[in-house]
């Protein structure tokens, strides 16, 4: 009989091999789930895995790593400081698709002055946008104890309204021949979100995101709020017991994660997707969930697993393309990768004993 | 009444890393009241598991009548007439009475069959108990009884008690030894469970003492006095602190008519406190549990604001502050609760050294933490303390509740507060850590911190308190010199029976 026994300090050894037994068996059964659709399961595997680094195409793949990792890592940054401290942030994707729109309204509003400080104002309108959609659950739940989690997620299908109707109505392109969707901002200079080293897929987006791992690590590991939000996460009445005020802790998680999540809308839809339209947004604020698990909630392992993810997109494309694999099998295929990852982790606190059969 | 009911022979249960018990015998005669002493981790607990079948020996055997006893799970011992009363209360607050009884039977009769042979039983053992009241509205004593009672209506031969005095005013303890009595008079075998060697000098008619897992020896309580069982206990002489006696100097915290609502649904509020401590004064602060103490830690810590000017530190209204604020103060407490509340369980303590000390130890600079600093923190901490752990880097989680202990007192010790306020601060911690901690707060009166000791163990209370007070449903009573004070004197402070019919005088 197997069973489980606390480990009396966590493993560091598995807290780093987790992910990697998560991804190895994420592999073994997503082989199996394409073979099951008929698919030979090791190429499926390639395709996904390694095709877009080292493949045929690869030139044209790799940027794409960057262009798709970057609102990954960003988004799940700001969740993962949430996540640290037992605040559930579920409605990045809302916040996202704010901030896409209040930095994309900002630029449309100057259109066709051009200037230096358009760009900046469009960052800052694009972070605000965000802090203030996420505001809402933060303090509904700070007056009213209300769930962030439900009231986070449901403000996505608000925001996706919201979106539509921008589309649709007050963004939309005067000169677009009555199509859906605002003037492409690729064609705006002052408000172009391009790329910095052309071909290399680095927009600003991306520069961002790394400075955000950079400052999460340092808020996390040297700052005495960032010391509050773990101890919150660990025990929260220790956390009380030790001056942590849990009101701020809640605005200041929130609000970060909302703000994180609007700026990387604006750099999406000012740089990548270049115009607001009804599709705009492409479940890049739930899959930053998975990446801030797969990533256990740290900076650097964030940074790794937005990558990570963004591979699987990216491959995930060219299977569907090359392969014809249906795109709800790629979707389980990421989800996988966090159901195990959450499986697995049990052995970072647990050790599998074996033991004789005894009564109890 | 001399027939031995349970013949225990040679029992040894080791468990990774640790022998709990080696090579123990001794036995149980019908009708008689055996106790089992040791200190925390000596044992006790594995050995009642074996008795109860909720631990199967490595080796050894165990008798009961005569036949062998091996029982593979506690409904086993219990069929064989095995009941055991534990110490911390398996109830459900929201039910009554006679539902948290039937909750534990395998066929329980109808309810109101049920509730009138808890009314006959508690009765005829002088433990009256109402078994419609709802379970969360009783005492801890009256909760007692529900487990007693539970006990009795199995009909037991053995009935294991584990420090079933801990939770009760004396005079309730006066109670429940007549009910012991009673059921010994009728057959029945007690095995009592304690480390409080007066109350097994009063009560037990033999002892077995573990140490280290092991049986260091049997006495008759009556005829052993009290210090030579400690010292069979540790194994060593007992160090008993001393005080300095010092001078008391202004009055450093002054409370005045501090009321709270209760935080939970069954906590407590507290109503109208008032109390004066000056520097260099220890206030030994008694009570049931659940009377209070917890809800006067969270006022005092300012985990719960309460009105303003209800709490004064050196003249200064603090009712409004943060607990940080407090700490810049000098106002510095320990909570009961360890694992969770002191501590953060799966922190190292580097970082639960930071949970309390970061702005007494300047231990950050504009929010930036000086890690370094901190460290060398948590090592005074264990150096000084004796904190048995391979380094700072440890999770609190992994160190026993004795030694975590130690590290929490010293962490707010080493703070050099001017007022220190500690729940419970050697529970479950071994004697001479025990000793170790109430030396600590001794010295640090003599160096003219005020200190308030809330605990529930009186002699530890009488040991280190210059005063006495006590909570009693969220109320304080005055305060009175600790010398002096009997222990009845005590008990009535404490609440007297808290209403529990004493029925032994109709019997």
């Amino acid at each position: 009989m197997l069973k489980l026994e606390k480990r009396p300090q966590p493993s560091q050894t598995f807290a780093y091999l987790t992910p990697i037994f998560a991804i190895i068996i994420t592999m073994i059964a997503g082989g199996l789930l394409f073979m099951l659709l008929g698919k030979n399961p090791f190429e499926a595997i390639r395709t996904i895995f390694w095709d877009p680094l080292f493949g045929e195409f690869a030139f044209y793949y790799r940027p794409q790593l960057l262009v798709k990792g970057g609102p990954l890592i960003l988004i799940a940054i700001g969740l993962s400081l949430g996540f640290r401290a037992g605040i559930w942030n579920i409605g990045a994707e809302g916040q996202y698709i704010i901030g896409a729109i209040c930095g994309a309204g900002v630029g449309l509003a100057f259109y066709p002055m051009e200037a230096w400080f358009i760009f900046p104002l469009m960052i800052i309108a694009g972070a605000l946008g965000g802090w203030a959609w996420a505001m809402i659950p933060a303090l509904l739940k700070v007056k009213f104890q209300t769930n962030e989690i439900l009231v986070s997620l449901m403000l996505v299908y608000v925001a996706e309204q919201l979106l539509a109707s921008m589309s649709l109505g007050l963004l939309k392109n005067p000169e677009g021949h009555g199509f859906p969707g605002s003037r492409n901002l690729k064609d705006y200079s002052s408000a172009f979100n391009d790329e910095i080293i052309t071909g290399s897929g680095m927009h600003w987006g991306v520069i961002t995101a790394f400075i955000a791992v950079i400052f999460a690590y340092i808020l996390l590991n040297r700052h005495m709020l960032g010391f509050s939000i773990r101890l919150t996460g660990e025990a929260p009445r220790a956390a009380k017991f030790s001056s942590v005020n849990p009101t701020r802790l809640i605005l200041f998680c929130l609000g970060m994660s909302g703000a994180l999540a609007g700026l990387a809308g604006l750099f999406e839809v000012s740089g990548p997707a270049g115009q607001i339209s009804i599709d705009f947004n492409t479940g890049y604020g739930f899959t930053a969930i998975i990446v801030a698990f797969l990533g256990r909630l740290h900076p650097i392992g964030i940074l790794f697993a937005g990558l990570l993810m963004a591979l699987t997109y990216i491959g995930g494309e060219i299977a569907q393309a090359n392969l014809g694999l249906p795109a709800a099998a790629i979707q389980l295929f990421q989800g996988m990768l966090l159901f195990f990852l959450l499986a697995v982790d049990l052995l970072t606190n647990y050790r599998i004993k074996r033991v004789r059969k005894e009564t109890v | 009444m001399t027939g031995t009911l349970l013949k225990i022979d040679g029992l040894t249960k080791a468990y990774p890393g640790v022998v709990a018990n080696s090579d123990v015998s001794f036995e149980i005669k019908t009708g008689e009241v055996h106790a089992l002493l040791g200190e925390n981790g000596a044992g006790k607990s594995t050995l009642v598991k074996m008795i109860y079948g909720l631990v199967k020996p490595d080796s050894g055997t165990m008798m009961m009548n005569g036949a062998p006893f091996a029982p593979p799970e506690p409904r086993a011992a219990r069929a064989s007439g095995v009941a055991m009363v534990f110490q911390h209360f398996s109830l459900f607050d929201a039910l009554n009475v006679a539902e948290n009884i039937a909750l534990g039977m395998e066929h329980p009769p109808a309810l109101r069959d049920l509730a009138e042979k808890i009314r006959t039983v508690s009765e005829d053992y002088g433990l009256p108990l109402d078994p419609y009241r709802t379970v969360g509205d009783l005492s801890a004593g009256e909760r007692q009884r529900v487990e007693i009672i539970r006990c009795l209506l199995q009909d037991p031969k053995l009935l294991i008690m584990d420090e079933p005095t801990s939770v009760l005013t004396p005079q309730e303890v006066e109670i429940l030894f007549e009910t012991l009595r009673k059921l010994t008079a009728e057959g029945v075998a007690i095995l009592y469970i304690s480390h409080k060697l007066e109350e097994i000098r009063a009560l037990c008619d033999a002892a077995t003492i573990l140490r280290l897992g092991k049986n260091v020896g049997t006495c008759v309580p009556a005829e052993t006095s009290a210090r030579d069982m400690a010292e069979l206990m540790v194994g060593t002489e007992l160090q008993t602190p001393n005080s300095a006696g010092a001078e008391l100097g202004d009055v450093v915290l002054d409370i005045s008519g501090l009321s709270m609502p209760s935080p939970s649904a069954f906590g407590t509020a507290l109503r109208n406190i008032h109390l004066r401590l000056r520097a260099g004064e220890v206030l030994g602060i008694g009570g049931v549990a659940g009377n209070g103490q917890d809800e006067l830690l969270l006022a005092l810590s300012g985990e719960i604001r309460t009105e303003q000017n209800a709490v004064k530190l050196k003249g200064e209204a603090i009712g409004q502050l943060a607990p940080n604020a407090r700490r810049s103060r000098g106002l510095l407490t320990a909570p009961e609760e360890r694992l969770g509340h002191a501590a953060a369980p799966n922190m190292s303590l580097t970082e639960n050294a930071l949970l309390t000390g970061n702005v007494r130890k300047g231990l950050s600079n504009r929010g930036f933490l000086k890690w370094a600093k901190t460290r060398s923190f948590a090592e005074e901490i264990i150096e000084k303390f004796d904190v048995r752990t391979p380094g700072p880097d440890n999770a609190a989680r992994s160190l026993s509740g004795g030694n975590l202990q130690k590290f929490v007192i010293g962490r707010e010790v080493l703070q050099d507060p001017d007022v220190l306020v500690v729940n419970q601060p050697t529970w479950g911690v071994d004697a001479s850590a025990a000793a170790s901690i109430r030396q600590a707060i001794l010295d640090l009166a003599a160096n003219g911190t005020a200190v308030i000791v809330i605990s529930q163990d009186l002699d530890e209370l009488m040991e280190v308190a210059d005063n006495f007070a006590a909570l009693n449903e969220g109320r304080l009573t005055e305060t009175r010199p600790t010398q002096g004070l009997t222990i009845d004197e005590i008990g009535l402070m404490m609440g007297g029976a808290h209403g529990m019919e004493v029925a032994h005088a109709k019997a």
